[in-house]
């Protein structure tokens, strides 16, 4: 039976990637199809069809490498896992169906043929859905340093002054993230004032500026003071009206105040050079 | 219309204010609005997250005559609150937060109602209305 399904496969491929594609046109998600171009379908289409065939033909080792080869295509052109579950599934009934036409399979055979079809179907579903998982994953976890890396940077722009401008959300992860980066840099720049611009940061809700208020405490207990700067009016009142004490941490609208008042606590200020 | 997001992690939090900003905006709220709403939004999907473990936002636009706003809607089937009075005190807090939360949320809002059962769970509904 496996080598009636191979056999009918090979020599109707052009047919069934004709037919898949239209029933995929119709069945699929819209996001699939305006992401990429007629084209762009048409060609997928045709490599994921290929793909599908190959395991037929192929070793079980290469066909995973191509798998993931194919997966990691998809992910970057955000094709939906769905698209390649329903893609395999529709894939099954058209051959089903062309192999009921041309009479390859009866009633009587028709057990023997889903069975066989099963057991070709499912090991492909996992090696490819593992395989576009995988590639998610990676891609995922490749964000995240990413993110991590421009999470928290501690600045030394002057002598005894640092700045950590903080841009988005903040949750628990980064908070801890800001009071280690904090500390380390407060002791190895030696600074006396840091300046936090929260200019970026959308939303001030009670927990972040919890998280604002330790960090400002922390840096007091290793001898260093710290500024929150880049308070916008909004941001203001919201504080206001959640009614968040912030009276222990200094505070100033603007960077370039904080800086004055940075370079003041620390006893120089900026003055314009006599011609 | 009403749209709502479940809170399960940390990242459905932002999800949540991303949608109350987007309906605030669309109904005409100011920017100082937007940030009172969307805080708003952020310490009731946090208090679903830190104490509920899960739950569920919902943004409603709402119509009374002439007046226009938005309903926020925080529910779930958590342990409950048993001191209803307790958590609306300033600075009452169990996870050694500010315990701000609540409290804030009824000053961020115009119109504020909690229910809740030890047990069975937590509905607060608040109203924001467009001036």
């Amino acid at each position: 039976m496996r080598k009636k399904i191979f056999q009918y496969v090979q020599s109707h491929s052009d047919e069934i990637l004709r037919e898949w594609i239209e029933l995929m046109r119709g069945e699929a998600d819209e996001r699939a199809i305006q992401a990429m171009s007629d084209h762009m379908f048409v060609k997928t289409s045709s490599e994921f069809v290929q793909l599908v065939m190959s395991n037929f033909s192929d070793s079980e080792q290469k066909f995973n490498e191509r798998a993931i080869d194919f997966s990691e295509k998809i992910v970057r052109l955000g094709w939906p896992l769905t698209m390649i579950t329903e893609g395999l599934r529709v894939f099954g009934k058209i051959v089903e169906r062309g192999m009921q036409q041309t009479g390859a399979i009866d009633q009587y055979s028709y057990i023997d043929f889903t069975t066989e079809i099963n057991n070709w179907m499912f090991p492909m579903y996992r090696t490819i859905t593992e395989a576009y998982t995988t590639s998610w994953e990676r891609t995922i976890s490749l964000q995240k340093i990413a993110l991590q890396e421009l999470s928290a940077p501690l600045i030394p722009v002057f002598d005894k002054i640092s700045v950590m401008p903080l841009v988005g959300t903040i949750d628990t992860e980064r908070a801890r993230q800001i009071m280690e980066n904090l500390l380390e840099g407060v002791v190895n720049h030696r600074a006396e004032v840091v300046l936090i611009d929260i200019t970026g940061v959308p939303v001030v809700d009670t927990m972040v500026a919890h998280h604002i208020i330790q960090a400002a405490e922390a840096v007091r207990l290793v001898g260093a003071k710290c500024t929150i700067v880049g308070i916008r009016p909004e941001i203001a009142q919201t504080i206001v009206n959640l009614g968040i004490n912030l009276e222990d941490v200094t505070t100033t609208s603007t960077m370039k105040k904080g800086v004055e008042q940075a370079l003041a606590a620390t006893s120089r200020q900026i003055v314009e050079v006599q011609e | 219309m009403d749209s709502s997001v479940k809170i399960i992690n940390e990242w459905d939090i932002v999800a949540a204010r991303q949608l109350g900003r987007n309906v605030a905006k669309e109904l005409g709220f100011g920017t100082v609005d937007q940030a009172r709403i969307t805080t708003a939004i952020s310490e009731l999907a946090r208090n679903i997250y830190l104490y509920a473990g899960q739950g569920e936002i919902t943004i409603e636009k709402v119509e009374n005559g002439a007046k226009k706003g938005m309903t926020i809607i925080s529910r779930d089937q958590g342990p409950g609150i048993p001191d209803l009075r307790k958590v609306m005190e300033d600075g009452f807090s169990t996870s050694g937060g500010l315990g701000a939360g609540l409290p804030g949320v009824k000053r961020l809002m115009d119109e504020f109602s909690i229910e809740s059962e030890p047990g069975k769970g937590t509905l607060i509904q608040s109203v924001k209305w467009l001036r």
